[in-house]
């Protein structure tokens, strides 16, 4: 397979979008017969991102690169940055208005979520400046 | 048992997929929080949950689900209706309360299926 390369832009202002590069990363996928569960996975880490960087840091963009032995995701934004990035990657812990949560998301399940569907996962983030979570899920 | 069943059984009104009701389905989960059922959903291919944005769709359609039950006769908007539809997702609502519509179906056999840990 040779290498492919995707690009979206993530709207932070429309809520109701959040999921779409992540369906289209899907497709994309699932036409190149990439495993199911593989899929699978790409698939939960990525939206998971997306709904972060639209909850939490007014969109930014996905860069996808795909080649024939991984999945890797680089999601980029210019929100507020995380403070303690160890804090929020334990389960439970959100900095999510209530607004949010009667919305379905913000129960402080994202990052840790998306930790367990990648196989490396990093994350960059300065705050006043933005954050950039790498993900490496391999096929 | 197939989402026709599931429909008979809680009396729901289908607004998209109406095409797809033969599929057969085995677990289900219920749940208003879509941060969990992105978190422990494992297999299951039903969504009951009380929440009624665009997200339930996109959240089924990113656990490959078959089916989104809204309970206690919410409604669900255009959007919702278009996405289902454009995901070949059957969207249906009934009646009843979360704890009835979930028992209701657990009496008929269906059951909650693994947790993805």
């Amino acid at each position: 397979m040779s290498a492919i390369k995707l690009h979206y832009d993530v709207d932070g202002t429309d809520f109701t979008r959040a999921g779409e590069a992540s369906a289209s990363v899907k497709k994309t996928l699932r036409q190149l017969g990439v495993r199911p569960d593989v899929i699978r996975k790409v698939a939960i880490a990525l939206y998971e991102g997306e709904i972060n960087m639209v909850i939490h840091a007014d969109g930014g963009f996905i860069d996808v690169d795909i080649d024939s032995e991984k999945v890797s995701l680089a999601l980029c934004d210019h929100g507020k940055g995380i403070e303690n990035i160890e804090l929020a990657m334990q389960e439970g812990y959100s900095t999510a208005p209530d607004e949010v949560r009667s919305l379905g998301f913000g129960a402080g399940m994202g990052l840790s979520n998306m930790k367990k569907n990648s196989d490396e996962m990093r994350i960059e983030s300065t705050v006043g400046v933005g954050t950039n979570v790498y993900m490496t899920i391999r096929l | 048992m197939t989402v026709n069943d599931i429909k008979n059984a809680l009396e729901c009104k289908v607004f998209a997929g109406e095409n797809l009701l033969d599929r057969e389905v085995h677990t289900a989960c219920g749940s208003d929080m879509m941060s969990d059922v992105l978190a422990y959903v494992k297999d299951q291919s039903i969504l009951l949950t009380g929440l009624v944005n665009a997200q339930v769709i996109r959240t089924a359609d990113m656990m490959d689900m078959l089916c989104v039950v809204l309970v206690r006769g919410k409604q669900p908007t255009e959007e919702m209706i278009s996405l289902a539809n454009e995901r070949g997702i059957t969207l249906m609502s009934t009646p009843e309360r979360m704890f009835t519509a979930c028992g209701t179906l657990w009496e008929k056999g269906l059951r909650g299926g693994k947790l993805n840990e």
